[in-house]
């Protein structure tokens, strides 16, 4: 089967809402460790990608498997989060009403099951590693502020965190630099480039000047399928890249 | 166990309010039955069981406010978990009576040897038995909001959808009850009891013991709360109240931890419903009228949600509220009741013990304030500086 030894597999991967073809026989393969950006116009389908992998979306038809052998459109969200596939939000989305500290507790992984939950006693282990994470995207701290009170950076940061926790196979991060400042930006892709030593991400990114500092290999999607895909001085001199970038 | 992690973790107000209420229930009744009649001190009996009453309200309250306030479950349907309570409760009652009833039928209850009933029908059978009956107090209501809430949560019916079938719930069970072929005394319910565990219903000493039951069942309802709401589970019941689906990518089974508070709240109000009615000396269909649903949510909303101890409060000054209301301008209570939901919502989105709260945080944003105008205001937050929380809209 052609889905082996790839972690992620999508195969002519379609979704209509209301006739309206989101994702149009879309393809893409991702191997274990690899990082990928995604690029695209606004609509393009990116985040409607994301929705499906992560179960949030059924596909209309086509084949999404994860670590060769699990199809994806089988399971739920909940299942797919635990199968290993973390994801960050395009709008920051932290519980806000909880503590920076709270929000990494929540994401940890570990038994999901209500009644773990109840009983839950912090271990040594677990309070290491929330310490360690909270070091990585630097609100060390922060760790007692409520997460409502973080600035939009820190909001993006702390998601990325608890995705750490999660300590997933497979990132999926969807616009992590919009509404950040230059330093900021410099600083999140540096995060990502570390986070990917040890596991595989795929990026959504506008910002090209982000897309060049992650020096990865670029799959530009227009209109639900994709338009071009290689390094990203290749894909940005596709004639076709450059109509849809610019002939908007 | 679980008295002992209180001590350990328990929040400090919690543990206010149980020593209040371990200590009400310890000194009304003495004030009730050991102070002479003419002594200032002197609790009378009536008043004894009109703060039973509010008491059990106020355990109805705190239910609702641990799916309400703690996990965005607006019910508008929580009064059916207390009638039925009650009702399982009353049933009881109904049998203590025995060969006392008008027709002196030593099995069956006056209604039915009314309704020409021969014999009993099974669902009443073991009510005579007060460990069974207080076991379907908890069962009978815990049993419909646990199948209630796996079709519910299971299909992610959430929002004012919820709410929407939560109040037909209800409303289902209040046509239901009315009806004589039912077999719960239809319209005029359950009534003239005699005694609970042999002792006289009516007598002051029962009166009192009642009482003390009421404040000793929501002593332990808040323990409860706080030891589930400072849980790790509780901390994933207000991960879902802010942001659901986000929970879900996390890999939380949403609809599962949806369904175990939904279903220990229904239980507490069952309880609650339970000591309500061998107070008040009747159950009929009208507890099931949606209205009450909706007042016990006006509870919880003045009183502060998400707070544990604000649905105790609002529940009791509220019913305060209505006993005095209803005796001197029984014509108004119902807009004085809307005007105070309204102002409630607009001006004290957080309630009575929200407005304590931000009174407390306030007064140390200023003094940071005037410290230093270019960095953000500042409060103490668990010994660690932190921005002062934006002033919240109602959710
Ligand atoms: N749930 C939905 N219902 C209807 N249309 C949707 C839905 N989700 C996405 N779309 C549409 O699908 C297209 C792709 O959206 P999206 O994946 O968000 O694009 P991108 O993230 O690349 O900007 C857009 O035209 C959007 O309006
Ligand atoms: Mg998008």
């Amino acid at each position: 089967m052609k889905a082996k030894d790839t972690l992620l597999y999508l195969d002519g991967v379609s979704v209509s809402f209301d006739g309206f073809r989101a994702i149009n026989n879309l393809s893409l393969v991702l191997q274990l460790g690899e990082m990928r950006a995604i690029i695209g116009p606004n609509g393009a389908g990116k985040t409607t990608m994301m929705d499906i992998i992560t179960g949030k979306t059924r596909p209309d038809s086509g084949e999404v498997y994860f670590n060769g052998t699990v199809d994806l459109t089988g399971h739920d969200e909940a299942a797919i989060a635990m199968l290993g596939i973390g994801r960050k939000f395009q709008k920051p989305t932290v519980f806000e009403s909880h503590t920076v500290e709270d929000n990494l507790v929540l994401a940890l992984s570990g038994p999901r099951s209500a009644l773990s939950a109840l009983f839950h006693r912090q271990s040594q282990d677990e309070a290491d590693r929330i310490d360690e994470i909270l070091y990585t995207i630097r609100l060390f701290d922060r760790r007692h502020w409520l997460a409502a009170n973080l600035s939009h950076g820190q909001k993006q940061w702390l998601e990325i965190g608890m995705l750490l926790a999660q300590d997933p196979k497979l990132l999926l991060v969807d616009e992590p630099v919009a509404g950040m400042t230059d330093a900021e930006t410099a600083e999140t892709a540096k995060l990502l480039r570390d986070i990917a030593r040890t596991r595989s991400v795929i990026v959504v990114e506008h910002d090209m000047h982000f897309v060049r500092e992650l020096g990865v290999k670029v799959t530009c999607l227009h209109e639900g399928s994709v338009l071009a895909e290689g390094s990203l001085d290749h894909v940005s001199n596709d004639q076709r890249v450059i109509e849809v970038y610019l002939g908007r | 166990m679980i008295t002992q992690w209180f001590f350990r973790h328990g929040d400090r107000r919690s543990r206010i309010a149980i020593f209040l209420l371990l200590a009400v229930a310890c000194l009304v009744p003495v004030l009730n039955l050991l102070m002479p009649d003419t002594s200032p001190l002197h609790i009378p009996t009536y008043l004894v069981s009109l703060f039973g009453k509010y008491l059990t309200y106020a355990l109805l309250a705190v239910a609702l406010d641990l799916v309400w306030g703690f996990c965005g479950i607006l019910s508008l349907g929580h009064g059916a978990f207390f009638a039925l309570g009650g009702y399982a409760m009353g049933m009881y009652l109904m049998r203590q009576i025995g060969p006392r009833g008008v027709y002196a039928d030593p099995v069956l209850p006056d209604f039915m040897v009314f309704l020409n009933w021969k014999e009993l029908p099974w669902f009443w059978y073991g009510f005579d038995n007060f460990w069974f009956a207080a076991l379907m107090v908890v069962l009978v209501p815990g049993a419909l909001a646990f199948g209630f809430g796996w079709l519910a949560f299971r299909s992610r019916v959430t929002g004012v959808y919820l709410s929407i079938i939560t109040q037909a719930l209800t409303y289902a069970l209040l046509l239901a009850f009315f009806r004589n072929d039912m077999g719960f005394g239809g319209n005029n319910g359950l009534t003239d009891f005699k005694d609970i565990l042999g002792f006289n219903v009516q007598a002051g000493a029962t009166r009192s013991a009642l009482f003390a039951a009421t404040a000793l069942f929501l002593a332990l309802a808040v323990l409860v709360s706080s030891f589930i709401i400072r849980s790790k589970l509780g901390k994933v019941l207000v991960g879902v109240r802010d942001a659901e689906s986000r929970m879900r990518f996390l890999g939380y089974r949403v609809d599962r931890y949806k369904l175990f508070v939904w279903t220990v709240s229904a239980m507490m109000a069952g309880i609650a419903g339970a000591l309500y009615v061998p107070q008040v000396g009747i159950i009929n269909p009208s507890e099931f009228e949606p209205a009450n649903s909706i007042e016990a949510v006006i509870w919880v909303a003045v009183g502060g949600r998400g707070t544990i101890i604000g649905p105790i409060i609002g529940a009791i000054l509220v019913n305060f509220g209505k006993t005095y209301f209803t005796a001197a301008f029984p014509e108004i209570w119902l807009f004085a009741l809307g005007a105070l939901f309204i102002l409630v919502t607009l001006f004290l989105p957080r309630g009575i013990l929200g407005l304590y709260g931000s009174w407390t945080n306030r007064s140390a944003s200023h003094a940071a304030r005037k410290d230093d105008e270019v960095l953000p205001p500042v409060v103490k937050q668990g010994g660690k500086l932190a921005p002062v929380p934006e002033p919240q809209a109602a959710e």
